[in-house]
């Protein structure tokens, strides 16, 4: 038979111990495991996702989303809005949004866009201090606000970043070889 | 040496003497007697808020460390300022009436209940003659007015309308009322032993050689210590006796529906409270000002502080009880406890020391383990689990 | 209809609990009916959090769907994955491979610890203690949480199971640190139990606390930890044996009184076997695909994938009980039919049964013990 008020007196060295350790210990042994956030900032990890961006190489001109619209049918909660842009000119589609909101009231950053985008233009971003005072106008960001490059691709996320930018090198190489391929005839009739 | 300890055990003394010398020089001498009880009076003002406060923040970062966490340490270096930041977020925020409340009782209660929590102050010895007023029914005076804070309690509740804070003031009345059985009877000892309930001469009593004739060092002092702290936990409202304000069950209970600078008032009482109720029972069992070597203000606050740091403790630690077994604890535990430490303590007086051990040792451990054995109801079970495939 | 007058004649104290309270767990209300301080009659009042879970996923693409239902249970986004992946792919006939499954039952305990660890938390936070406990298991599941993120990208909306598989397979510094992880942890529970299972206020206020017999609890329809704190010993991954639970030795433990203690220790002993799952699953991970090849295109196009007309039920022992996904499909890309069988909801239908005749602070940490989640309650 264990002593009445053990129990309690366990819980208080339990406690004190943890309030000696706090002085001393590592975070994940006991000490303080809080992070003092804007100081400090916890450990970014690779695969982390927020809400999505729109990919583009060199400029932001050479932006990789065609408009197909795939995201904007597929996102679960129906917060992408895009409008392809026309030729000048002839008024033909010309494979490049004009119009490519998200409004991130709406968006759960569940990452479907990502996983569907045939042409590797939206992926995930790691930004999370996304703020706004109006929840109408300023929360639906606009193609300028999405636009990324692709360094900052591969900066975030190495990982998923360089085997698309090796497959697509490959398919553009490929296309290259097999322009090549095709002129030679003209040329030498 | 003799002369530089002394300089500074008396030192707020001394410098209250010369303030009052130096007026003297061009005052009347009734002005003088009044400027030594305003010098009293503003002191004692300062202090409970003061004590209040910085309460606060210490009770914040203990709470944090054992949590392992920072605890606040924004505003000022380590938070210092956290309680004046605080304060200022007190006095400007709105002050919500319940268009159903009792307007003046509503307003009345956290003024009044903060009467009781300074006035306790005046009889608090805090060094070597630093007793605001020595009354020589000092503890009686406290006791009574320290009484005082369950109307106030119970005045903002009923007042309020809300039924949170009318269970919270019931649960307050059943509480404070009930352990303060205990607490008076677990001072019973201790005014025996010092022939006195001056809480100077009981502090006097407990010098000895080396300062150390705590009362706490003897087996009915460590019985009554334990006793009178448990009530004054449960007396100013800390958890695990936190009922009438259980926020997981009652929201804040009977401050409920009080904000702004009303609901600090509160607050301020519970905190001076706590530091008064510590402030008594260092006085009673732990030697008050008594001490070796260091100055006997340094004593007094240490002490204090080491007892308002171990209410922190508990507060870090302890579930709160229900509201039928706080009061099973005080009247089938405490309370014959405490009748039956009486009697040892009064042996005590009459037996020689050595022999005096012998007897009350044991005395109170069966008594103890009796209570323990009676109270079967509250004692926990053990359980064994099966693990089933 | 209540009577609201008591024996003596005095009316009964009406009392609202919520929808803002400090320890409803969400928007619950329970309207509580008292006699000084003891219970006469409780009404749970539920749908405060509402938001038309099944109709969305009526109207959405079957993958699309795996996204909500991580915002049922939001503490273990994990558990709500794999019921739902678990039906769609009975539904369509398609199996995850060896290592997919592995990772789903290193995932689903996972997130069974994390949630136990909150549940206890918040348990003792009605209690009454300031936050102590709760901070003890924030700081272990912090550790959890950066597993979670690691390998599907979020913390507590994880999103991480497809049909046929999972999103993303695991490094082997990932699968390493949660070795770390289910070693270190024992020495946690230790500490955890140090400080609460013999603490005696703990014991007063949940021994003997809301008890719940063991044919109420069947007749209800109780499950989970709620009910084999009861006695009844029926757990689904013993029951069903579904994804590879058939191949782990572990026990399941069970409870004497069914009282709030009971369901207390229940879920720290099911934290250990847990982790004895944990340790064979983490020993025995087979290299392999990730994702079945039958389910490989439908990840580019959601809406390509028709399951044949049929139904299906697939359901799993989550933290908080049997989680059940019914699937009705009439060969088009949305589910005809969806229904969630919520265990928090279930299980909250006793709460009178267990309250009534017990003290008000009784009825806050009985609900704290049967574990609900209003996410899952009201979906």
């Amino acid at each position: 038979m264990t002593l009445f008020g053990t129990g309690v007196l366990k819980g208080l060295i339990v406690t004190l111990k943890n309030f000696a350790t706090s002085y001393f210990r590592k975070p994940d042994n006991g000490g303080i495991f809080t992070v003092q956030y804007p100081e400090e900032r916890a450990k970014e990890i690779e695969s982390f996702r927020n809400f999505p961006f729109l990919v583009y190489d060199g400029t932001p001109e050479k932006i990789r989303c065609v408009a197909c619209g795939i995201c904007e049918r597929e996102c679960p909660p129906k917060c992408i809005h895009i409008v392809m842009e026309t030729e000048a000119g002839t008024g033909k589609p010309a494979k490049r949004p004009a119009v490519f909101e998200i409004d991130y009231g709406l968006c759960m950053n569940c990452g479907m866009c990502e996983d569907v985008c045939p042409f590797d233009s939206i992926y995930m971003d790691h930004a999370f201090e996304v703020t706004a005072s109006d929840r109408t106008q300023e929360l639906v960001r606009p193609k300028e606000t999405l636009l990324k490059s692709n360094d900052y691709f591969l900066k975030i996320r190495p990982g998923t970043a360089t085997p698309v930018d090796q497959k697509r090198r490959a398919a553009e190489e490929k296309k290259k070889t097999a322009q090549a391929a095709a002129t030679p005839p003209k040329t030498n009739p | 040496m003799k002369e530089i300890e002394f300089f500074v055990d008396l030192i707020f003394v001394n410098a209250k003497g010369w303030c009052l010398d130096l007026l003297g020089h061009f005052l009347p001498d009734w002005t003088v007697v009044l400027v030594s009880i305003i010098i009293s009076a503003v002191v004692i003002m300062v202090l409970g808020p003061l004590v209040m406060m910085y309460l606060t923040l210490l009770e914040r970062k203990v709470i944090g460390r054992i949590q392992n966490r920072y605890g606040p340490n924004r505003v000022g270096k380590w938070g210092l300022l956290q309680p004046i930041a605080d304060g200022i977020k007190m006095f400007t925020k709105e002050d919500i009436v319940p268009a159903q409340a009792d307007k003046i009782i509503h307003f009345l209660a956290p003024v009044i209940i903060v009467i009781p929590a300074l006035m306790v102050f005046l009889v608090v010895p805090f060094g070597e003659r630093m007793t605001a007023v020595n009354l020589n029914i000092g503890l009686l005076y406290f006791i009574a007015v320290s009484s005082i804070t369950t109307i106030p309690i119970f005045m903002g509740s009923w007042a309020s309308r809300n039924k949170y804070s009318l269970l919270g003031g019931m649960r307050t009345a059943a509480q404070m009322i009930s352990y303060e059985v205990p607490m008076t009877l677990s001072v019973v000892p201790v005014i025996m032993m010092s022939q006195s309930l001056s809480t100077n001469t009981i502090v006097m009593t407990q010098a000895g050689d080396m300062d150390l004739h705590w009362f706490v060092f003897t087996p009915w002092g460590l019985v009554g210590f334990v006793i009178f702290f448990l009530c004054a936990v449960a007396e100013c409202n800390r958890p695990p006796f936190d009922l009438p304000e259980a926020e997981s069950e009652l929201v804040a209970g009977f401050h409920t529906e009080y904000s702004g600078m009303k609901f600090a008032l509160f607050y301020m009482a519970e905190y001076m409270n706590a530091f008064t109720l510590c402030g008594i029972a260092t006085t009673l069992f732990l030697g008050g000002w008594q001490g070796p070597l260091f100055p006997s203000w340094l004593w007094f606050f240490g002490k204090t502080f080491l007892l308002i740091c171990v209410m922190i403790w508990f507060r870090g630690t302890f579930p709160r009880f229900r509201v039928d077994q706080l009061m099973g604890f005080a009247w089938k535990f405490l309370l014959p406890l405490t009748l039956i430490n009486i009697p040892v303590a009064a042996l005590w007086f009459f037996v020689p020391e050595q022999l005096a051990w012998i007897y009350s040792v044991p005395i109170l451990a069966v008594s103890l383990w009796g209570l323990v054995k009676l109270n079967r109801s509250f004692v926990p079970e053990k359980r064994i689990y099966p693990l089933a495939d | 209809m209540i009577n609201t007058k008591s024996l003596e004649g005095s009316q009964m104290l009406e009392i609202n609990f919520g929808p803002q309270h400090p320890s409803t767990h969400g928007v619950f209300r329970m309207n509580v009916f008292l006699e000084g301080e003891k219970i006469c009659a409780l009404k749970p009042v539920m749908g405060y959090l509402h938001r038309n879970h099944e109709l969305i996923a009526e109207n959405l693409p079957y993958a699309a769907v795996m996204a909500y239902t991580d915002r049922l249970d939001y503490f273990n986004s994990m558990a709500n994955n794999f019921g739902y992946a678990l039906a769609v792919e009975k539904l369509a006939d398609i199996e995850a491979p060896e290592r997919a499954a592995y990772l789903r039952v290193i995932m689903a305990e996972l997130a069974r610890i994390v949630n136990h660890l909150m549940l206890i938390g918040f348990l003792l936070n009605d209690l009454g203690a300031f936050f102590t406990p709760v901070l003890y298991a924030f700081r272990e599941r912090e550790k959890i949480l950066d597993i979670f993120e690691e390998v599907s990208g979020s913390r507590m909306m994880c999103n991480y199971f497809r049909f046929g598989g999972v999103k993303r397979d695991v490094s082997a510094e990932t699968l390493a640190a949660i070795k770390k992880i289910v070693a270190g942890f024992p020495a946690f529970l230790e500490e955890f139990e140090a400080l609460l299972t013999e603490n005696e206020i703990l014991c007063m206020r949940c021994q003997n606390v809301g008890v719940l017999p063991a044919d109420l609890a069947v007749n209800a329809g109780i499950t989970g930890p709620v009910l084999r704190a009861s006695g009844v010993n029926y757990d689904l991954r013993k029951v069903d044996a579904y994804g590879l639970y058939d191949r782990f030795d572990f026990k399941v433990p069970l409870g004497k009184k069914g009282d709030v203690y009971d369901r207390y220790y229940v879920r720290v002993l099911e934290m250990r076997e847990s982790l004895k799952i944990l340790e064979q699953a983490l020993a025995k991970i087979p290299q392999g695909d990730i994702l079945n090849k039958k389910a490989l295109p439908f990840l580019k196009a959601p809406r390509n994938f028709k399951p044949a007309v049929g139904e299906a039920y697939g359901r799993i022992e989550s933290p908080k009980g049997e989680l059940g996904y019914y699937l009705v499909s009439d060969g088009t890309p949305q589910p005809w039919r969806y229904h969630v069988r919520a265990p928090s909801l279930i299980n909250l239908t006793v709460l009178e049964d267990m309250c009534v005749g017990q003290k008000v602070a009784d009825a806050i940490i009985i609900l704290g013990s049967i574990d609900i989640v209003l996410g899952e309650t009201d979906r």
